[in-house]
């Protein structure tokens, strides 16, 4: 039960039943539907990026389990303000340190790791192989609205 | 009156119900998905490799007559079981998928002409539909849908109201996986071919847990898989009537299913060895062979009854939980309890469970249309074999209290 208890931390379980920004998100600037076809999880991603190139808002939307949830609802929040590139250096450490991945991790550390903040509460789901895809579906979701791709996103 | 099973003796059998999962005994309630095997498949599948292993139909020396016996044993025991009128009649495949691909890619294709119909029920696991999607879409063919009603019963109004002179092929499940209702195949063959059309059984949810006679369903193919019914995994059948094995063109072409081949032209081998192509899964086979012989032994009717039981019993256990639904109510059900909890999405509750060591299956079952009927995204679903306990259960449903508790606050 304790490793349990590392992944349905209390802010896991607060942003599942309460997500934030959920919902359309008129008059956004990227848009992309991601799905896990493995469990029919399905979630939509809004982006709204300013002439700088500077995220201003994400929302989303979809249906899935208490983990896909909070890390959407984390990820709308730890988005906001950040640029293009940063958002995309953000993606990455966070992949990493859902995966377990050194390379990913020593990569991180290479490029300058910084400190994940409230995102650091979804490091518990790397010892949960089956659940890794839960937790990085809105991200991949994101990921895909930046680069205007069509096709859902899927998280491999 | 049936003999009861001695269960503690039945789980003796089976190796892997010794292990831990998470330091819990396991509790392995995901048997529609796969069944675990007992001693006496896992050993015939070595003895067959240390013993008898070799080529079939093929080599002019001893080991390879063994194995081509033990091959063709197999399919008259597969016969047998299922109560065909001859070994000719079955043809293996790697699993009821493939034996249901088998049948849309040749009788599909010769038979449908556009604006015919092929005719599904609600409850069929994508197996059981898409290969009809391809094969309609290739001929001009329309997929039927005849729907389900809210306990998961098919609509046999809907049903005898959808079926017509278009109607060309009916395929349906005998159990569905998703909600484990029995539909009465017999009467709804009757129905089907009253119209003339063929029909299709997928058994793969049925074979384990009720005893299935081919010419008492009165249907026209039959399929299922070798590892829901305690055997290997990659292996499976197609039941025909011989007259349409023989009017089915072959499908996979290679060495085995010919007569002779001449770059100007083939001849096929006889039935059922014409659907066959390449090297078979012989191990598979005498393995499945084995897996039949022990439900044959441990006695279907009382695995049946056993099953029920524990069905009985699950059901009334989980309906004390509140919050939680169960999904699929039909009055004649297998082994199969599926459900949801209010406000806990299924993942999360099988990541719980399984920390506990209890084994079920979360997600849509390969039956996105059953979840979508029924507007939930996914269910639970918990489902028995002949090891499992009331004790599982209670394990389940003790595992299920739990989950409410971190989530209900």
């Amino acid at each position: 039960m304790s490793d349990l208890r590392e992944l349905y931390q209390e802010m896991i379980l607060d942003h599942s039943r309460n997500p934030r920004n959920r919902g359309v998100l008129e008059h956004a600037t990227h848009r992309a539907e991601g799905r896990n076809p493995v469990c029919g999880d399905q979630v939509t991603v809004w982006v709204d990026v300013d002439d700088q190139g500077v995220i201003r808002k994400v929302t989303f939307d979809g249906k899935g389990c208490a983990i896909s949830t909070a890390s959407a609802s984390l990820m709308t929040e730890a988005l906001v303000g950040r640029t293009i590139e940063e958002a995309r250096h953000l993606f990455d450490e966070v992949h990493g340190m859902l995966t377990g991945d050194p390379a990913g991790e020593q990569e991180a550390a290479a490029s300058g790791r910084e400190d994940l903040g409230k995102l650091e509460v979804l490091s518990g789901v790397k010892e949960f192989p089956m659940r890794v895809k839960c937790a990085s579906l809105p991200w991949h979701t994101f990921l895909a609205a930046l680069e205007g791709r069509d096709d859902p996103a899927r998280t491999e | 009156m049936t003999a009861t099973l001695d269960v503690g003796r039945i789980r003796e059998q089976f190796p892997i119900l010794a292990r831990r999962v998470h330091g819990r005994p396991l509790a392995y309630l995901d048997n529609a998905a796969t069944t675990q095997k007992p001693r006496a498949v896992i050993e015939a599948v070595r003895r067959f490799y240390e013993e008898r292993n070799a080529n079939v139909h093929r080599g002019a020396y001893t080991l390879s007559a063994e194995a081509t016996d033990a091959y063709e044993g197999a399919r008259a025991r597969v016969a047998r079981f299922v109560g065909a009128a001859d070994a000719r009649e079955i043809v293996f495949t790697r699993g009821t998928t493939e034996a249901i691909n088998l049948v849309a890619w040749t009788l599909g294709l010769t038979r449908l002409r556009e604006g015919d119909e092929i005719l599904v029920t609600g409850m069929e696991h994508h197996s059981n539909i898409v290969p009809w999607q391809l094969v309609a879409a290739r001929t001009g063919a329309r997929l039927a849908v005849a729907p389900i009603t809210d306990a998961g019963d098919l609509d046999r109004e809907a049903f005898r109201k959808q079926l017509s002179s278009r109607t060309r092929i009916v395929a349906l499940a005998h159990v569905s996986n998703a909600l484990g209702t029995i539909n009465p195949v017999r009467e709804l063959a009757a129905e089907a071919h009253e119209k003339g059309a063929l029909v299709l059984v997928d058994g793969a949810q049925a074979v384990p847990h009720l005893p299935v006679d081919v010419r008492d369903l009165g249907c026209d193919l039959y399929a299922f898989s070798g590892h829901k019914v305690y055997g290997p995994t990659g292996i499976g059948a197609l039941w025909a009537r011989r007259e349409l094995l023989e009017e089915m063109p072959p499908w996979q072409g290679g060495g085995d299913m010919i007569l002779e081949v001449r770059f100007e032209g083939s001849t096929w081998n006889e039935v059922p060895w014409k659907f066959e192509a390449g090297t078979p899964n012989v191990a598979g086979a005498v393995g499945l062979a084995a897996a039949l012989d022990w439900v044959a032994e441990t006695g279907l009717p009382a695995i049946a009854a056993h099953e029920a039981d524990l069905l009985a019993y699950a059901t009334a256990r989980l309906g004390e939980i509140e919050g939680l639904r169960i999904v699929g109510t039909a009055p004649r059900k297998a082994a199969v309890v599926s459900f949801v909890l209010d406000e806990v999405h299924p993942h999360d509750v099988a990541t719980f469970l399984d920390a506990d060591g209890i084994a079920v299956r979360a997600g849509h079952h390969c039956a996105q249309p059953v979840m979508d009927r029924y507007g939930v995204p996914a269910t639970v679903r918990a489902s028995f074999a002949a090891y499992n306990t009331r004790e599982e259960v209670d394990a389940l449903v003790a595992s299920l209290r739990k989950v409410r508790e971190v989530f209900a606050r």
